[in-house]
């Protein structure tokens, strides 16, 4: 943190030393480093390394190495065959338009989960506050089976919609609700802890100076959890693009509509296929980390703006 | 630094964002959990049992439990390994060594299947030599336990780095000066101050490896009775329409996922200081 910084940080900021509030936290922590005597001091390093690096590189490495050279065995022409078939252009489509849109909804409606959590006294809350957990705790296949009996058109909210003409269950739609359930906990469980600690005085001064709680909430309190929004919403979002067992039951996997790319992997190895379901699952992942990239330039530009 | 407390809500907007909240996670999260059971119990607690008691049932019971015994010491031993070697030595690519370390989480489920069957099935690397030699990995035990223990690597390690960062290694380096042997710092003064760390990590590692339902559909080949965990057989129930029977075993399964929640904010609100600095509410 320079100095110039903290002198353009005229407003609130210079209370926190220019540093937005969201950086004082554990994580921003550094301990002090083991120094190279406690190498010496301490026991078990080459055993607990050996032990992790040969773990790590039988459980992780071995199999992602498999994965990387499979999908080349009929050449590049073969994975470009596979990437840009249309039934496979539809299932990557499907899946990441349907992870974004969830976890754009996850990242409102866990900001005010997050907000009523952490703002407001009520009776119950420690207890509402541990719910939000579920998603993490509940296996895959409940959460599907469950979401797909509730949204068919006979289920208890899918009969809601049934006059209207909506169906959820079985299309894209039922898709986003699945994913909307899985993803709520990772924005709710990022931004907690910033607004937590979210410094009050810096809100009052805000309200002193003639905001309204509105203004307040939007232009002071908002900006600086952007960092922690960004992360719960990639986490959510990466998350959603892989989900299998709570997605399948309730998607009606419809090859063109409602197929999602995971599912495809499972058909093409199910045929055999093993270098097209490694084509697609290196499709998916290369584009996954495409968008965290982005995500995370965003995050680094954003949180460069909130100390400027 | 002055952290505004809680209060009940006053204004209107308050009351909308509260009235809002509880109904989203009302209809999201609890209104999925408590249809599990309505499901279950819809023709009675006759059918119930007979569901779960029945021996396709009490096998996938058993064969979930087994693989979850098998990998879940697994993760736990080298969740110790990694944060011991991590937090108490300076090396080179320790960041390379803790990005691998999180990548598991960051795979589809299906992918982490997927990869076992390109090294051990039929047409896998290992695939011909395996079946020359007669041992069977994929569609059996061991590929159901090294796909289970794919997903689940990070959860140990990842409660035991932040707390072994936080806690520093003054009393682990006292204790070598005083002449104590590796073992016994360990036994003696890690262990005692990473357990509820550990139990947490575990508790986790736990609920996922029973939970796990992509990646052990993958290598599992469905075998009723051989091979289903209770995962995989709602899936088969489910598909044969058997509702009764696949919400009455989702409801075992809904339970255990009940009891991990009620058991891990047990040690959130107990033990919040031995836990590691995130999970402090």
């Amino acid at each position: 943190m320079t100095t110039d910084t903290n002198l353009s940080a005229g407003d609130a900021r210079l209370e926190t030393n220019g540093r937005s509030p969201h950086q004082i936290k554990p994580e921003g922590f550094k301990p002090p480093k083991a120094t190279h005597r406690t190498q010496h001091v301490l026991p078990g390093f080459h055993a607990s390394l050996g032990i992790t690096l040969t773990y790590l590189s039988l459980i992780v490495l071995l199999p992602l190495v498999a994965l990387v050279l499979r999908p080349w065995e009929a050449g590049l022409d073969g994975f470009i065959r596979t990437v840009t078939d249309v039934r496979v252009v539809k299932a990557l489509q499907l899946s990441f338009t349907t992870a974004f849109w969830a976890a754009a909804v996850n990242l409102i409606a866990g900001l005010v989960v997050a907000w009523v959590l952490t703002r407001y006294e009520f009776p119950g809350k420690k207890i509402i506050d541990a719910i939000v957990d579920l998603p993490f705790a509940l296996p895959t296949a409940v959460a599907g089976v469950s979401l797909s009996s509730l949204y068919a058109p006979n289920g208890w909210v899918g009969s809601l919609f049934d006059p209207f003409g909506i169906k959820i269950a079985y299309t894209p739609i039922g898709i986003f609700i699945a994913l909307v359930f899985i993803g709520l906990p990772f924005v709710v469980r990022s931004v907690q802890p910033v607004l937590a600690e979210f410094d009050a005085e810096v809100e009052e001064a805000a309200l002193t100076l003639g905001a309204t709680p509105m203004q307040t909430a939007i232009k002071v309190i908002l900006p600086s959890l952007a960092p922690a929004l960004i992360t719960g919403f990639s986490l959510a979002f990466a998350r959603a693009v892989g989900e299998y067992g709570s997605v399948i039951f309730i998607a009606g996997n419809m090859p063109y509509i409602s197929e999602i790319s995971p599912l495809l992997i499972v058909i093409k190895l199910e045929e055999f296929d093993y270098a097209g379901a490694a084509s697609v699952a290196i499709a998916m992942l290369a584009l996954s980390f495409t968008i965290l990239l982005v995500t995370n330039f965003v995050q680094v530009l954003l949180s460069r703006r909130g100390r400027a | 630094m002055k952290v505004k407390a809680p209060e009940a809500p006053k204004s209107p907007a308050a009351l909308g964002l509260m009235a809002f909240a509880l109904f989203w996670i009302a209809l999201i999260i609890v209104l999925p959990l408590i249809n599990v059971l309505f499901e279950a119990f819809r023709t009675g607690v006759a059918p119930y049992l007979s569901a779960i008691l029945e021996p396709d049932a009490v096998s996938a019971i058993k064969l979930t439990l087994l693989v979850a015994a098998i990998a879940v010491p697994l993760n736990a031993i080298f969740g110790i390994a990694a944060a011991w070697c991590i937090t108490r030595f300076e090396f080179k690519g320790k960041g390379l060594l803790l990005s691998i370390l999180d990548l598991p989480f960051t795979l589809s489920p299906v992918i982490s299947g997927l990869v076992w069957i390109l090294l051990f099935g039929a047409h896998g690397w290992f695939g011909s030599w395996l079946d020359a030699n007669n041992i069977r990995i994929v569609f059996a035990l061991p590929g159901l336990v090294i796909a289970t223990v794919l997903v689940t690597l990070p959860f140990v390690a990842r409660e035991l780095i932040p707390l072994m960062l936080d806690q520093g290694t003054d009393e682990e380096i006292a204790a070598v000066t005083l002449g104590a042997r590796g073992w016994d710092v360990f036994f003696r003064i890690t262990l005692p101050n990473i357990k509820w760390a550990l139990t947490y990590g575990v508790l986790l590692c736990t609920a996922r490896a029973m939970g796990e339902f992509g990646a052990v559909s993958i290598v599992s080949g469905h075998i009723r009775g051989l091979t289903n965990t209770l995962p995989l057989h709602i899936e088969v129930l489910y598909n044969e329409y058997n509702t009764v029977a696949a919400f009455a075993t989702a409801s075992i399964l809904a339970g255990l996922a009940v009891v991990t929640l009620i058991l891990k904010t047990l040690l959130e609100w107990r033990f919040a200081d031995e836990l590691s600095a995130h999970r402090r509410h």
